[in-house]
């Protein structure tokens, strides 16, 4: 299975080289036989008394990561579609893409987001699962914006990668979770241990960490809003990927974490709730588009919402109801949206208003159009695949246990109704595609081309997916045992058995559907009387402006923050550090009392030193005050200098000296450079600024006294200083004990200080000599 | 600008640059066992150094003291690196300094110690980043 999971990347690798050929022969030829292959290898899974196969390869022992895959009844009905329609769509995309386009690429994306796809649905191990969701998020965003010159292109696939990606993530943050609880990263191991999960105070977080990763996926509502803008992307990606495959991959993770979250009892009200939401937005929606790929992407988005509400039923006949209808909708969506880049190659528009009467022009298209619309829409006719999985959908809506949540039956009672609601509008935009495109006037001038009959070869893909619809329409226990009870048996965790019939009886679901059809027609024929209402209500909730805003708010208020301390001033930057340490020090003083006085072990103070210290504050004083330059350099030296008298009366002979040298040196580099300077300008800041200044020095200033305070009075172990008193002379051979720590016990403190001297000996010599603007030579 | 008739300060500069020549020197040799060392030392010496700049000029001093103190820098931190690598010789960690005691001819019995050639690294080094900078800063124009 890693081999079926990985070609697709490997052969990605040898497209460039094959993309070389284009102009003989079409790229698209040899990649046709990637997912074919992998076609014919699934199709043999395919068994009435299929065993699932799980099958391990080490990648990270380490972390517990592996490439475990499993393959199972749910599994092996995703891989089919993918594999299936990916040659469908590899077929269709050789007579739709010219040989002029950048073909490489395209294929390569698509090659990518296969391994991904089937890497997502095989995957037994959570981090396996999500490496290869992101690559489809990746892939998906090369493909949305294969067109990338074009401004929508790149606005949808940034779009639908924020989305995606930010879905992603938090479902990792769930699989994070999933794996502290159960203490294992495996899918099936997560499973049976369902109990352990249930009673773990996380389950709520993993829940929304998890769906939101499926939600986004699944465009559901309210992250719907990817998806009409990624139909910027050619053709065949949007019928692969944005009908028939990535946006399962959200109903695919429902359906497999289903057996363990769907005892919870707001897994219900969860996916049912946002799953029935979806719908009816969808399909309301979907009737106010007019471009052929923007009502197609709507309706695929109220099918999901209608596949996640069955999803959140949790009942057996409801899994079953969920893969049947994922799988007639890959085939007839599929088809669908083949049809309308078929119309949007052979007229040059895929507006509808524009579009009309290509009945006559195009019969093969129209006839593929009317099982696929008429699929889609439920109408209730023995060769439809889309009436039986509709049919079930009501039939299961009815049939819903009772739990004791409030707002459980309130959903109860009203998702039916919902569903009702959701189909005629389905039923509506499922028409108005229809006949909106293929009957009524004709308005040829209007179209950039003239339209005629697509291609053969591009006829070939939507006519076996409607090929499909039918044999599935007309025999539908074929796929019933030997594929769809194994996928349901996978998302309930029990055996399902059922016999899918055209006709059982007048029962409630029939007259649901017939109501659908009966209000559909009236809605649609005097469509134009009431759309004035869609001016209206998505108007003032539409939620592309939502994401616009938020967008571009970030920018703005990130701007706008960055820029409000972010403003250029030295002295602001200043403060704001002095003040981030005032803050942080005190407070941890604070809370760890911190704040110790001790007085027993303080020296006697001598006159001299209060003198000289006395000295010391008033010239530091001085400096602040002082309004020429050069008398304040001045009065800074005798700060210097009392401090080497103070060094002296604290007998550090060498530390006198030093800094005697050192403040001398210093102020005569001061006045040197002032010399250069223009004069003091005498200060301008407000009343306000000095006093906010001067409350941050003072309290710098004061709480940097009281940590020295409290650091000399919390004395915890004795200093080393014995140590060098006992042998600087004995192992350094000098009586200057200062000297001998300087330059031998620590020697390598004083090698480096003397490598900074030079550094900044340097660095004032090639800021001064090497100017620019002196002209070096 | 016109140079004033400085004599005294001229001939009183010869005298004074080499008491702080010899005292400089004093500090750097005493500083292992009373207050100075290779630090104090080289500031003395540079001090010496300026106040004979001052009194003389910049173009006169470049005759008499011919030495291009960026160059200094680097025997000061080449001296010094090298004689903290020289431990390795004997088999010693780095910078790892020794002392000895010897009875040399006129002197009588002395004390010699590796960290004197550590000091000298020092004591060069200081000379020659305080010169590069005052002579940078001074004679930028």
């Amino acid at each position: 299975m890693l081999y079926a999971v990985l070609i697709p990347l490997l052969i990605a690798c040898f497209i460039p080289y094959l993309s070389k050929f284009k102009d003989k022969i079409h790229t698209g030829i040899f990649v046709l036989f990637v997912p074919l292959s992998i076609f014919i290898y699934f199709l043999q899974f395919i068994d009435t008394n299929f065993v699932p196969v799980a099958q391990g390869y080490s990648w990270i022992p380490s972390l517990n990561i592996s490439l475990d895959f499993y393959l199972d009844g749910l599994s092996l009905l995703f891989v089919l579609l993918i594999s299936g329609i990916g040659t469908l769509v590899t077929l269709y995309s050789i007579f739709y893409l010219h040989k002029s386009e950048r073909l490489g690429h395209f294929y390569v994306y698509l090659l990518m987001f296969m391994t991904a796809m089937l890497g997502v649905v095989l995957s037994d191990n959570v981090f396996v699962l999500y490496t290869f969701w992101e690559l489809t998020s990746i892939s998906s965003f090369l493909l949305i914006g294969y067109w990338h010159y074009r401004e929508r292109s790149r606005y949808g696939a940034l779009k639908s990668m924020l989305i995606t990606v930010f879905g992603g993530l938090s479902m990792l943050g769930g699989f994070i979770l999933l794996t502290i609880i159960t203490g294992s990263t495996s899918i099936q191991e997560m499973i049976s241990q369902t109990d352990v999960i249930l009673n773990s105070p996380y389950l709520p977080l993993v829940m929304t960490f998890i769906f939101l990763g499926a939600f986004t996926k699944s465009a559901q509502f309210p992250f719907h809003i990817w998806l009409p803008d990624a139909m910027e992307a050619p053709t065949p990606v949007s019928a692969y990927l944005h009908s028939a495959t990535m946006v399962k991959a959200g109903i695919y993770l429902i359906a497999r974490f289903s057996p363990v979250f769907s005892a919870y009892e707001w897994f219900f009200i969860i996916v049912s709730g946002i799953g029935i939401i979806t719908l009816c937005w969808g399909s309301y929606m979907a009737v106010r588009q007019t471009d052929l790929k923007g009502i197609l992407a709507f309706s695929t988005i109220s099918q999901l919402g209608m596949i996640m509400t069955m999803l959140g039923f949790g009942t057996k006949a409801a899994a079953f109801a969920a893969v049947f209808h994922i799988l007639n909708h890959a085939t007839f969506k599929g088809s669908l949206f083949m049809v309308a880049g078929i119309i949007d190659h052979e007229t040059g528009s895929r507006d509808i208003r524009k579009l009309g009467g290509l009945m006559t022009l195009m019969p093969i298209s129209a006839t593929l159009a009317l099982f696929g619309t008429f699929s889609m829409a439920g109408v209730p006719l023995p060769f439809l695949n889309g009436f039986y999985s509709k049919e079930m959908f009501f039939d299961v809506s009815l049939d819903l246990s009772s739990t004791s949540l409030f707002i459980a039956e309130i959903m109860k009672t009203s998702i039916p109704y919902l569903a009702v609601l959701g189909s005629i509008f389905t039923f509506v935009y499922s028409m108005y595609l229809f006949f909106g495109t293929f009957t009524g006037e004709k308005h040829l001038d209007e179209l950039p081309s003239k339209p005629h009959e697509a291609p053969i070869g591009m006829l070939i893909s939507p006519a076996l997916l409607i090929v499909g619809v039918i044999i599935i329409g007309l025999i539908p226990n074929l796929v019933n045992e030997p594929l769809l009870a194994h996928a349901a048996k996978a998302i309930s965790g029990e055996e399902v058995h059922k016999h899918i019939a055209f006709w059982h009886g007048f029962e409630a679901p029939l007259y649901m559907s017939l109501i659908v059809v009966i209000f559909g027609s009236i809605l649609y024929i005097f469509r134009k009387k009431w759309t004035d209402i869609y001016l209206l209500i998505p108007g003032t909730l539409s939620l592309n402006k939502v994401y616009d805003r938020i967008l571009d708010g970030s920018e703005k208020y990130s701007r706008k923050i960055t820029n409000s301390y972010m403003d250029g001033s030295l002295r602001k930057y200043i403060a704001l550090i002095m003040i981030a340490t005032v803050l942080v020090t005190f407070t941890t003083m604070l809370t760890t009392d911190g704040f110790t006085i001790k007085t027993d072990d303080l020296a006697k103070v001598t006159v001299s030193e209060i003198l000289i210290a006395s000295v010391m504050v008033a010239a530091a004083l001085g400096t602040i005050f002082a309004r020429n330059n050069v008398a304040a350099i001045l009065i800074l030296g005798v700060v210097g200098f009392g401090l080497s008298v103070l060094f002296v009366l604290y007998r550090a002979p060498d530390l006198a000296l030093t800094q005697l040298v050192v403040e001398t040196i210093t102020v005569a580099l001061f006045l040197l450079c002032f010399y250069h300077l223009p004069n003091l300008r005498p200060r301008t800041e407000s009343f306000k600024t000095k006093s906010v200044n001067a409350i941050i020095a003072i309290s710098f200033g004061a709480l940097m006294t009281m940590v020295a305070i409290s650091a000399h009075s919390s004395k915890w172990f004795g200093a080393i200083s014995e140590y060098f008193i006992e042998n600087s002379y004995e192992l350094g051979g000098g009586a200057n004990m200062v000297n001998v720590i300087l330059v031998d016990f620590r020697g390598i403190d004083t090698l480096f200080e003397i490598v900074v001297l030079g550094i900044a000996a340097f660095g004032i010599y090639a800021m001064i000599k090497l100017r620019s603007d002196k002209g070096v030579e | 600008m016109i140079r004033a008739n400085d004599l005294i300060l001229r001939t009183t500069t010869i005298l004074i640059a080499f008491i702080l020549f010899g005292f400089s020197i004093y500090l750097f040799l005493a500083g292992h066992s009373a207050p100075g060392g290779g630090f104090i030392g080289g500031l003395m010496t540079a001090a010496a150094i300026v106040l004979m700049y001052m009194a003389y000029g910049y173009e006169a001093m470049k005759k008499i003291i011919p030495v291009n103190y960026q160059n200094l820098i680097t025997i000061g931190l080449a001296i010094a690196v090298l004689t903290s690598i020289g431990s390795f010789v004997f088999g010693e960690p780095f910078l790892s300094q020794t002392f000895e005691y010897f009875h040399l001819p006129v002197l009588g019995e002395k004390e010699l110690a590796t960290a004197l050639l550590f000091d000298l690294g020092v004591y060069l080094t200081v000379i020659g980043v305080t010169m590069t900078i005052i002579l940078s800063i001074a004679s930028d124009r």
